[in-house]
C-alpha cells in the first residue's frame, strides 16, 4: 500500500523542491542590537550570563589547550572555536537532563553544563582521574552527571543512538529529550539518514542539531552536497526544520527552545541547522591554510560569535569591560593552574588495560594479563608507568 | 515442559523477558504485527503494544544504532536482524560502538542490555545472502559476546541470558533448525549461562566441537564412529565469544585428539582460533593434528550446498582419519 496523496498528473512533471527555501532565523545584528522587527527572547540575566561564561571559558580553553599542543605537552586537540554560539546556545535551550550526544566539537555544552577545567585536563592529559581512564584521544570527554555521552570517533555513530535513546525517554514518559550535535560532513553519512528516518516514524523526542560549519576537514560543504545545505531533508522525512545563523546566540536559543517543545510536547523531530563557520583548523593536525583563504577566514572573524553576544550584553548593561577583563584572566589563570595539576598526576592503573571490555574480566583476557605482568616484570625498566604495579600476581 | 520447536522456544523466551520487565523491547523490520518473517516475534505486538514491539524501517545500521542509544539510556533492547546475511551495514554500530561503549567511556556508560538476534547459517537453499555464519567476523572484537543454541530449550535458556547478561550480545539462531528442531522446554524463565561450554557426550578416544546446527551434524557423524569402536567425547561450544577454553582444553587432555567442524569458510573460520589455543595448551598430549571441517572458502552456494557444507559424512571422516593418523 503506497501511502501517497499526492495529486495526479497525465505528463511527466519533475519538480527540482526549487519552491522549498528554507530561510535563515535572526535576531542579533553583530553590533549588539536586533534586527528591526526581531522580538527580543526571553532570556534572563542569569542564563545569559551563564551562556555567555561558557563561551568565553571555552574560547580560552581551546586557545590555551592548543597552545599546550603545539608545546607538545598534548597529543591532539580539537577546537570549538566560531561554533560556541551553536553549541552553546541550544545546550542552554534545553532541561539540562536531558541528553547531549555529540560529535566532537561540542565542549561548549559541557562548560555549560558545569563540567570543571579540572575534570576537562584530567580527561586531556589521560591521567588517572580521566573518567575514559586515559583510553581516548584528547577531547573525547563523557560525565554520567550532567548527561553528556562519551565521545566516540567514528562519524555520525551518535546520531541514530540519539533516535533510540530518546525513544526511550519517551517511554519512560518524564519529559526529557536528547540533542545530537554533527558536522554538516558527517550528515553525508547513512547513519544520519537512518536516525532521522526512525525519529520521524516513531515521533521521537530528538533534536538533531547539524552545525555547518562550512568544511569537513578540508571538503568545502559545495562539495559535499549539492542541495542547499541540510536543512531541505528534513522535508524528505516529513520532519519540522529550522535554519539559523549559528553565530546568533538568542537564534539559536530561541530556535532551540521551539524545537524541545516540539520533541517533548508533542514528540515531534526537530532538525536544526545552524550556519557556522569553523575558525579554527579541524584538529591540531590540520592545516587549512592548504584549502581556503585567509581572507575568507577574516569574514568570518568579523562575524564573531561571542564578540557578538557581548556586544547585547554591554547594551542591556549585564556586562562590563571590568568584567570582561576579570573573567579572561581568571579562567587563563584557572586553566594553567589546572593543567600543571593534571599534567603531574600518574597514569591511569595498568588493570584499567584489560577492566570495561565486559562487565567481568573473562579468564582468557585474565590471562593475557597475567602474561603481560610477567614480561613487564621481566623488563621493569622499559615499562616505567606501569612496573611497580606488575609487580603483584601470579 | 512444552513441547516447542526452535521458533517457539525463541518466541517463548521474548515473551517471558518482556512479561518480566517492561523496558524489555523487540523491533526490527517486519517484527511488528506480522511477528518477523521467520514468526519469532509472533503475538508479541498484540500482547504487549506497539510501543514495545515494532517494526523499523529498512535500514540495518538504523535499527543496531537505535538500538545502542536505548541500551544507553536503560532500556533493554532485542534487535532483529532479519538474516545475518544482512548485518554488514551494521557493523559499525556493533563492532566500534556496542563492543566499545562501556570501555571507551570508561564504565560511565554501557550497552549491557542490548541482544541482536539474527537467523543464521545454511541448510534451506538460501544461496550466498540467506546462509551466511558469520560469527568469525564479530568475534574479532572484544567487549561483544556471541551466543548459538543448538536446539529449542537451549535456544530459550540461552537467549534469555543473553536477555539478562550485562554485555551486548550477538545472539545467531541456526534457521535451519527453526521448525525442523523440536524438544521439551521449560515454561518457566531460566537463564543459560554465557561463556560456557557443555558436554553433551562423554567419550575417551577423541574430542568433537561444534554449536548451533552442526551438533546434529556431529551427532550423526559421532553414532556411525562409535558403531567402529570410536569412543567420543562431543561438545557444544554455545558461546563463541568469550569461549570456555578450558572445558574444551580438558577434554583434549583426556582425548588427545579435536575435531572442530562449523559451517562457515575454513580461511580465519573460528575453528582456527580453536585449533591455535588447543595445541598450545595441549601439544605434548595431541596424538594427532587437530582437524578442522568447514564450509570451503567460496561465497556460500545454492545448487552445490550439500557439497559446500561440513556434513556428517565429512566430520565422520575427519574423525576416522585423526584416530587412524
Amino acid at each position: 500500500m503506497t501511502t501517497t496523496k499526492s495529486k495526479v498528473v497525465y505528463n511527466p512533471v519533475f519538480t527540482d523542491g526549487a519552491e522549498f527555501r528554507i530561510p535563515t532565523f535572526k535576531l542579533l545584528k553583530q553590533d549588539g542590537s536586533l534586527y528591526k522587527g526581531a522580538k527580543a527572547p526571553e532570556l534572563d540575566k542569569d542564563k545569559a550570563l551563564r551562556i555567555y561564561r561558557a563561551m568565553v571559558t571555552t574560547r580560552i580553553l581551546d586557545e590555551r589547550m592548543l597552545a599546550a599542543q603545539r608545546q607538545g605537552r598534548l597529543s591532539f586537540y580539537m577546537q570549538c572555536t566560531g561554533e560556541e554560539a551553536a553549541v552553546i546556545g541550544s545546550t542552554a535551550a534545553l532541561d539540562d537532563a536531558d541528553m547531549i550526544m555529540a560529535q566532537y566539537r561540542e565542549q561548549g555544552a559541557l562548560t555549560y553544563r558545569g563540567f570543571s577545567i579540572d575534570e576537562f585536563m584530567n580527561q586531556l592529559f589521560g591521567n588517572e582521574l580521566d573518567y575514559g581512564k586515559g583510553r581516548q584521544m584528547p577531547v573525547h570527554y563523557g560525565s554520567r552527571k550532567l548527561n553528556y555521552m562519551t565521545i566516540s570517533s567514528p562519524l555520525a555513530t551518535q546520531i541514530p543512538q540519539a533516535t533510540g535513546y530518546a525513544y526511550g525517554q519517551k517511554l519512560a514518559g518524564e519529559g526529557h529529550c536528547t540533542i545530537t550535535y554533527f558536522g554538516e560532513g558527517a550528515a553525508s553519512e547513512g547513519d544520519f539518514h537512518a536516525a532521522l528516518n526512525m525519529a520521524a516514524v516513531h515521533r521521537v523526542p530528538v533534536i538533531f542539531l547539524c552545525r555547518n560549519n562550512g568544511y569537513a576537514i578540508s571538503t568545502p560543504a559545495a562539495e559535499q552536497f549539492a542541495a542547499d545545505g541540510v536543512a531541505p531533508r528534513a522535508y524528505g522525512y516529513k520532519m519540522d526544520v529550522i535554519r539559523v545563523d549559528g553565530n546568533d546566540i538568542l537564534a539559536v536559543h530561541e530556535a532551540t527552545k521551539e524545537a524541545r517543545k516540539l520533541a517533548v510536547e508533542h514528540n515531534r523531530p526537530v532538525l536544526i541547522e545552524t550556519m557556522t563557520y569553523r575558525l579554527a583548523a579541524h584538529s591540531s593536525s590540520d592545516d587549512p591554510s592548504g584549502y581556503r583563504s585567509k581572507d575568507e577566514e577574516a569574514v568570518w572573524r568579523e562575524k564573531d560569535p561571542i564578540l557578538r553576544m557581548r556586544l547585547w550584553l554591554e547594551r542591556k548593561k549585564w556586562w562590563s569591560e571590568d568584567d570582561e577583563k576579570q573573567l579572561q584572566e581568571n579562567m587563563r589563570r584557572e586553566v594553567l593552574e589546572t593543567m600543571k595539576r593534571a599534567q603531574k598526576r600518574p597514569p591511569p592503573a595498568l588493570d584499567t588495560l584489560v577492566s570495561d571490555v565486559y562487565d567481568e574480566v573473562p579468564p582468557g583476557l585474565a590471562e593475557q594479563f597475567d602474561k603481560l605482568k610477567a614480561h613487564i616484570r621481566r623488563h621493569p625498566d622499559e615499562y616505567p608507568k606501569t612496573a611497580e604495579q606488575a609487580k603483584g600476581g601470579a | 515442559m512444552t513441547q516447542m520447536n526452535m521458533l517457539q522456544a525463541i518466541n517463548n523466551a521474548l515473551d517471558t523477558a518482556m512479561a518480566a520487565n517492561e523496558r524489555v523491547l523487540c523491533f526490527g523490520e517486519d517484527v511488528g504485527i506480522f511477528g518477523g518473517v521467520f514468526r519469532a516475534t509472533s503475538n508479541l505486538q498484540q500482547k504487549y503494544g506497539k510501543a514495545r514491539c515494532f517494526n523499523t524501517p529498512l535500514v540495518e545500521q538504523g535499527i543496531v544504532g537505535f538500538a545502542n542509544g536505548l541500551a544507553a539510556q536503560g532500556s533493554v533492547p532485542v534487535a532483529e536482524i532479519q538474516f545475518a546475511d544482512y548485518i554488514f551495514p551494521a557493523f559499525d554500530q556493533i563492532v566500534n560502538e556496542s563492543a566499545k561503549f562501556r570501555y571507551r567511556s570508561g564504565s560511565l556508560f554501557d550497552v549491557g542490555g542490548l541482544t541482536i538476534r539474527a537467523p543464521y547459517g545454511g541448510g534451506i537453499a538460501g544461496g550466498l545472502y540467506h546462509s551466511q555464519s558469520p560469527e568469525a567476523y564479530f568475534a574479532h572484537t572484544p567487549g561483544l559476546k556471541i551466543v548459538v543454541p543448538r536446539n529449542p530449550h537451549q535456544a530459550k535458556g540461552l537467549l534469555l541470558g543473553a536477555i539478562h547478561d550485562p554485555n551486548p550480545t550477538l545472539f545467531f539462531e541456526p534457521k535451519r533448525l527453526y521448525r525442523a528442531s523440536v524438544g521439551e522446554v521449560p515454561d518457566e524463565d531460566y537463564r543459560l549461562p554465557l561463556g560456557e561450554a557443555e558436554v553433551i557426550k562423554e567419550g575417551t578416544d577423541i574430542t568433537v566441537l561444534g554449536w548451533g546446527a552442526q551438533m546434529e551434524v556431529i551427532e550423526h557423524a559421532v553414532e556411525r564412529a562409535e558403531k567402529e569402536g570410536i569412543s567420543c567425547e562431543v561438545i557444544d561450544l554455545r558461546t563463541i565469544l568469550p569461549w570456555d577454553v578450558e572445558t574444551v582444553a580438558k577434554s583434549v587432555l583426556k582425548t588427545g585428539r579435536l575435531v572442530v567442524t562449523h559451517e562457515a569458510p575454513l580461511t580465519g573460520g573460528f575453528a582456527g582460533e580453536i585449533a591455535a589455543t588447543i595445541q598450545e595448551r595441549c601439544f605434548l598430549y595431541l596424538e594427532s593434528p587437530i582437524a578442522r571441517v568447514t564450509g570451503m572458502d567460496t561465497p556460500f552456494p545454492l545448487v552445490l550446498e550439500k557439497e559446500h557444507l561440513p556434513n556428517h559424512l565429512k566430520v565422520y571422516e575427519a574423525i576416522r582419519s585423526s584416530v587412524d593418523f
